[in-house]
């Protein structure tokens, strides 16, 4: 899910005579009535199933909706809870402590990733261009399966190793410690490849005569990438980060199939919390307003990413 | 002229193949696992490669799950969703960018502001309004709520902007209608733009398994992405060398698929930050 801000475009000036003129539609009417026709089936789609829903989980965030009988109103009392129930509080605790996890490793290694790759001199970057991106359209739940057999205790291929230079790990995902670390490497592994491309394509639009200019200057490396690249890279950054700090709210699949929240419920996300009190509990209410919990979280970052995806296309025109 | 070669870019490879070995490292342990007798699987020390190779894995994947049909479901799953979505986003997007209409500017930002809503905070009333529907293990229920989307409107909208208005008045000068400018001249220029989109969509929703999981409870109905969690569910411990099978299965396409239009993909990806 994503946030691009419109392109502000050059456009030619109306040729002479006045605006375009549409010869069917010269009058608003018609011309809304073409509109509308264009619009509908999407329209009716995004209302139906996506502001509808909304509107309507809002009202059953303040009932005790359970999907049977009839819904009492219960006012501010599922937020009450959301606010006070432990295990809520583990949830929303445990979604950021992933996303610090998650969040600054996958940026950085793309980031990392990226420079290297965008040297000239280096060969074969197509290769390792495209060899680092195929995990992003492998399937985070399947690619979880191959990492569970990897650290497998017993027979894990990843854990011997390790172990054959000294790190012990023993059983990572029922490790109260280790679950979470693992889980969120399992995402970063996914998805850094997707954040070097759009780090490429920002370090593709710095003109290489700031790089020759610096040089003639007498900057090093160190010093061109402090007072060259960085500078000119940060909206990119800023917009890489808030979009991998969303994905990272959402987290479910890996977490569902390597540790199922656990251990002790140390891996028990937000939206692993929703399926749970929503489709398992059945607890509707509480689930709804849990899911209001997560809606604002990622609108307060979408405004931001919007913010920085808006400056990102300016400095590329 | 011959290059000089530095220290520096032999290093610089040495460790961008070390990185490419170990991304790719899960990836092979799922084609060579999926062709481990049982024995080697379970072997201590593990080891990288097969000894025998055999076929027992992909066999037994068959018998635990009603495999054709899931694979069946996700081609129709993933498929239904990028058609729909294609149809139903680019007509949305045509009369964004192309038709002046009171209210468009007003709409663009109500249609940008449901971008912005994660899907799974409307699952549960999504949920609820299939269920009154009798939509559940249906490929309706599946399939349309994601029959358009905000992202596909807003990135088609952006492309159909970007597209040179001449031959469209041209067009209504010879007095064809809107919908003739939308599919003859507007699409055939867009297929760059639909193809992004239409691989995006449905690498997401081969992908997905939240969205499986919940809309279909009965096994015949499931996803290969979410049929595969079955096997590890309670009770169902299923040794490596089957679900690897599995998995492989359910990759393979995609990354097939992938490495055939790799390219042009990756370069669509990076210039309009798509998720």
């Amino acid at each position: 899910m994503s946030l691009t801000a419109p392109r502000r475009r050059y456009r030619p000036p109306a040729p002479l005579g006045g605006r375009r003129v549409a010869p069917g539609g010269r009058r608003g009417g018609r011309r809304g009535a073409t509109a509308l026709a264009f619009l509908a089936p999407a329209l009716l789609i995004l209302t139906v199933f996506v502001a509808w829903p909304m509107l309507s989980a809002l009202r059953t965030s303040f009932t005790d909706a359970s999907g049977f009988g009839e819904a009492e109103w219960v006012g501010f009392d599922n937020y009450v809870q959301v606010f006070t129930d432990p295990d809520l509080f583990d949830a929303v605790r445990n979604t950021l402590w992933y996303t610090v996890l998650f969040t600054p490793t996958a940026v950085i290694a793309a980031l990392v990733l990226a420079l290297v790759l965008n040297s000239p001199a280096l060969p074969f970057r197509g290769f390792f261009r495209t060899a680092l991106f195929v995990p992003f359209v492998v399937s985070l739940a399947v690619a979880a399966y191959a990492w569970t057999y990897l650290i497998d205790p017993q027979v894990g291929l990843l854990n011997h190793w390790l172990g054959g230079v000294g790190l012990q790990l023993g059983n990572v995902l029922e490790d109260p410690q280790l679950a979470m670390p693992a889980v969120a490497l399992v995402a970063v592994w996914k998805n850094f490849g997707f954040y070097l491309v759009i780090f490429l394509a920002g370090l593709q639009d710095i003109p290489g005569s700031l790089y020759e200019a610096a040089k003639v200057d007498g900057a090093g490396p160190w010093r061109r990438f402090t007072n060259v690249t960085l500078p000119l890279l940060s909206n990119t950054l800023a917009f890489v980060l808030v979009f991998a700090m969303i994905a990272a709210l959402q987290a479910f699949d890996q977490i569902y199939v390597m540790t199922g929240g656990g251990p002790y419920g140390n891996t028990q996300t937000i939206v692993m919390e929703i399926y749970e009190s929503g489709f398992r509990k059945l607890e509707l209410g509480f689930a709804s307003a849990l899911s209001y919990v997560l809606l604002i979280a990622t609108l307060l970052l979408s405004v931001l990413q919007f913010v920085f995806f808006g400056r990102r296309e300016k400095d590329t025109q | 002229m011959i290059a000089r070669i530095r220290p520096s870019t032999v290093l610089g490879t040495m460790a961008m193949l070390a990185v490419t070995a170990a991304v790719l490292l899960p990836l092979a342990i799922i084609v060579l696992t999926a062709f481990k007798p049982v024995s080697e699987v379970n072997a201590f020390p593990p080891t990288l490669l097969p000894q025998d190779w055999t076929l027992d894995n992909l066999r037994r994947i068959v018998d635990e799950l009603p495999f054709a049909r899931l694979v069946l479901n996700s081609f129709l799953f993933a498929g239904g969703v990028t058609m729909f979505a294609l149809v139903f986003d680019s007509l949305a997007a045509y009369a964004l960018a192309r038709i002046d209409f009171t209210g468009r500017r007003t709409l663009l930002i109500a249609i940008i502001a449901t971008l912005m809503i994660p899907f799974q905070a409307t699952l549960v009333p999504v949920y609820q309004l299939v269920s009154d529907l009798g939509w559940v293990n249906t490929f309706a229920g599946l399939i349309a709520p994601r029959a358009a989307d905000a992202f596909g409107i807003f990135f088609l909208r952006q492309f159909f902007l970007a597209l040179p208005r001449d031959l469209d008045n041209a067009a209504r000068i010879d007095g064809a209608s809107e919908f003739r400018i939308f599919r003859s001249i507007v699409l055939p220029n867009a297929v760059p733009a639909l193809l992004t989109l239409a691989i995006f969509t449905f690498v997401n929703n081969w992908n997905d398994l939240l969205w499986p999981l919940i809309f279909t409870t009965e096994r015949e109905m499931g996803t290969i992405t979410s049929g595969l969690t079955l096997l590890t569910g309670p009770g169902g411990i299923v040794p490596y060398g089957v679900m690897m099978a599995g998995a492989l299965v359910a990759i393979l396409p995609l990354v097939i698929a992938f490495l055939l239009v790799q390219r042009r993909f990756i370069e669509s990806i990076a210039t309009t930050g798509i998720k």
